[in-house]
């Protein structure tokens, strides 16, 4: 129990003493929770550094204050009700819980002012990581979430039952508007559903943002022309500023444009802003976040990508980058499919082994398409299926503009595998262990594929994750 | 020029074996085929007749192939498609789409269709 006597006493008291550290602390239904990982400095008891935590994360200062007492300050205090340790390390995980009051509704910039605000630079630990973060349900409902979520998305584009495809356009910089419109015309035709802007699109000396955006219009109505499909091209409208913003996303719908692209760096008012834009506008709004990794990748350090995930969803984008697990970049296949599962799942149960701390209910808010990019090809079709689903935005960039025989072929390499692959697993073929085979198989009536296959086919990405699941942590 | 709508267009057509393959999976998952036929299915027309309801109590994938070579004989030379809906609660939605039969020649039929290719105007 906290030492009530001590808050009116002056000077410097311990955090744990004045009420921020509770074990017997029952977390109510409406608390927003959170598990920190947290390595203590040498000599600081865990529980200190925790409470620490707890308290400047919330209402507390380094000394103990006299206004503290015109406030009802047991309510408002965050409180640090568990520790446990991860064995065989000297990190442990601290479970903390701030009541709903002391957070502005629908404002992520807010939740995040609190809660990762100085504590990761407080001298009493040496390093800490937000790992995940309980939103509940009634703050959940001061979001409105995905401007459309992924059902809405399909029926945008009239496609159904497969995994949606699509390429960001290489080189990433330095092309033409002309020559950008023919490589996403290419790319469309053969079979993609998508292409992309890279996130550094936006005005260079080779293409003004204006050019780009008609020349991939123009490319999108000529796909759909041949292929009866319904195609996009998420066009960046990242800009210096909001207003810059909102000219590139209206310039974008009036000429028919179904998909727009933000990037992380905008900040998370910006992405809140843009998504009221796409609700109201009725375009898809896809996010770009490879910047995510300067603080979300090492493990005792930072904030784990399920956390912007969840705030991904809350802010409400329809798309986000989430993982490829088989890919280039870094990813453990149970971490990803935890991210996974909080775009796409109504309720998320507690799963140590996927490295979800909490129950997460989305209290029926839209859900967030993923997107898988990086490093994939046709070949890993199998495993792409077997480890993110079907609704999943598969974008292969350098398998489609690098094939021999051109980016339409190399588009339609990979839409034939996906095919091919939910048509043997509708079918009840074990396609994971069988995947080559299903794709040997069809290769034999798809050059393109053939072609695919014999450049890829062997490339893989083993090296070990920077991000695994704990061994089950035990409580101190 | 095909239309290359649907779940299963850049794969070779699939014969009545394998289309009854794709709806047993389709009533294993508790979702409910429908068919649907069109002469214009260019964007942004996403909407397509039905041949009849969709086949709620209907179990059995004998008895849906029955139904869509019926389909295919009353329009030979439309698009027909099979669709399955999922009911499940959040997730009441279309679950699978794919197209079963095609007019003769697609390029002539395209020709003749009007207005399509303008994706644009569905947004």
């Amino acid at each position: 129990m906290p030492d009530i006597k001590n808050k009116g006493e002056a000077g410097v008291i311990p955090y744990a003493k004045r009420g921020y550290w509770e074990p017997n602390y029952e977390p109510k239904d409406t608390d927003i929770l959170v598990a920190f990982r947290i390595v203590p400095q040498k000599g600081v008891d865990v529980i200190e550094a925790a409470a620490a935590v707890a308290g400047e994360s919330s209402t507390a200062t380094w000394t103990a204050l006299w206004t503290a007492r015109l406030v009802d300050l047991e309510h408002y205090q965050a409180k640090c009700y568990r520790i446990d340790l991860v064995p065989g390390t000297d990190q442990y995980i601290a479970y903390i819980a701030y009541d709903i009051d002391l957070f502005e509704q629908g404002s992520i910039a807010n939740l995040t002012s609190s809660i990762i605000s100085d504590v990761f630079g407080l001298k009493v630990i040496q390093s800490l990581r937000l790992e995940d973060m309980r939103i509940p349900s009634l703050y959940v409902k001061t979001f409105h979430g995905p401007p459309h979520g992924i059902i809405t998305e399909r029926e945008h584009l009239n496609t159904y039952g497969r995994p949606l495809l699509g390429a960001t356009i290489k080189p990433k910089l330095a092309l033409s508007a002309n020559n950008y419109g023919r490589i996403i015309y290419e790319a469309l035709r053969g079979g993609l559903d998508f292409t992309k802007d890279d996130r550094s699109i936006n005005t260079q000396v080779s293409m003004g943002w204006r050019d780009s955006f008609i020349l991939a219009m123009e490319a999108i109505e000529k796909a759909q022309a041949t292929t009866g499909e319904i195609k996009g091209h998420y066009m960046n409208v990242t800009a210096a500023d909001i207003e810059t913003m909102y000219e590139k996303a209206n310039f974008a719908k009036e000429i028919g444009a179904p998909i727009i692209m933000i990037d992380l760096a905008v900040g998370y008012v910006a992405i809140q802003s843009m998504s009221n834009w796409a609700r109201k506008n009725r375009v898809l709004l896809h996010l770009d976040q490879s910047s995510h990794s300067t603080y979300s990748r090492q493990k005792t350090h930072g904030i784990s990508f399920r956390v912007i995930a969840k705030w991904a969803r809350l802010i409400g984008v329809d798309h986000i980058h989430a993982g490829t697990i088989v890919g280039k970049l870094d990813g453990d296949p149970n971490i990803i499919r935890g991210f996974y599962d909080i775009l796409r799942q109504d309720f998320v149960p507690t799963n140590p082994a996927h490295g979800i701390y909490f129950d997460q209910s989305w209290a029926c808010l839209s859900n967030v398409m993923p997107v898988a990019s990086g490093g994939i090809h046709a070949g890993q079709m199998h495993q792409l299926l077997h480890y993110l689903g079907q609704d999943v935005v598969l974008q292969f960039s350098g398998a489609i503009m690098g094939h021999p025989m051109g980016i339409s072929a190399g588009a339609t390499a990979s839409r034939v595998a996906s095919e091919a692959m939910i048509k043997a697993r509708n079918e009840g073929r074990d396609f994971l262990k069988e995947g080559d085979d299903i794709l040997a198989n069809v290769a034999k009536q798809s050059p393109e594929l053939q072609m695919a296959l014999d450049i890829w086919g062997g490339i893989s990405f083993n090296y070990e994750s920077t991000d695994t699941p704990d061994i089950t942590p035990s409580s101190i | 020029m095909k239309l290359s709508q649907g779940s299963f267009s850049y794969l070779p057509e699939l014969s009545n074996d394998e289309i009854k393959l794709q709806i047993q999976y389709a009533l294993d998952q508790d979702w409910t085929i429908g068919i649907e036929f069109s002469d214009n299915p260019y964007p942004p027309k996403s909407l397509w007749e039905m041949w009849g309801l969709p086949m709620f109590d209907m179990r059995d994938s004998a008895a849906i192939i029955y139904e869509v070579n019926r389909c295919r004989q009353a329009y030979p030379n439309y698009y027909i498609r099979i669709t399955a809906h999922g009911t499940s609660l959040g997730r009441q939605f279309t679950a699978f789409s794919f197209i079963v039969n095609r007019p003769k020649s697609e390029s002539e039929f395209i020709a003749q269709a009007d207005d399509f290719g303008h994706g644009s105007s569905k947004f």
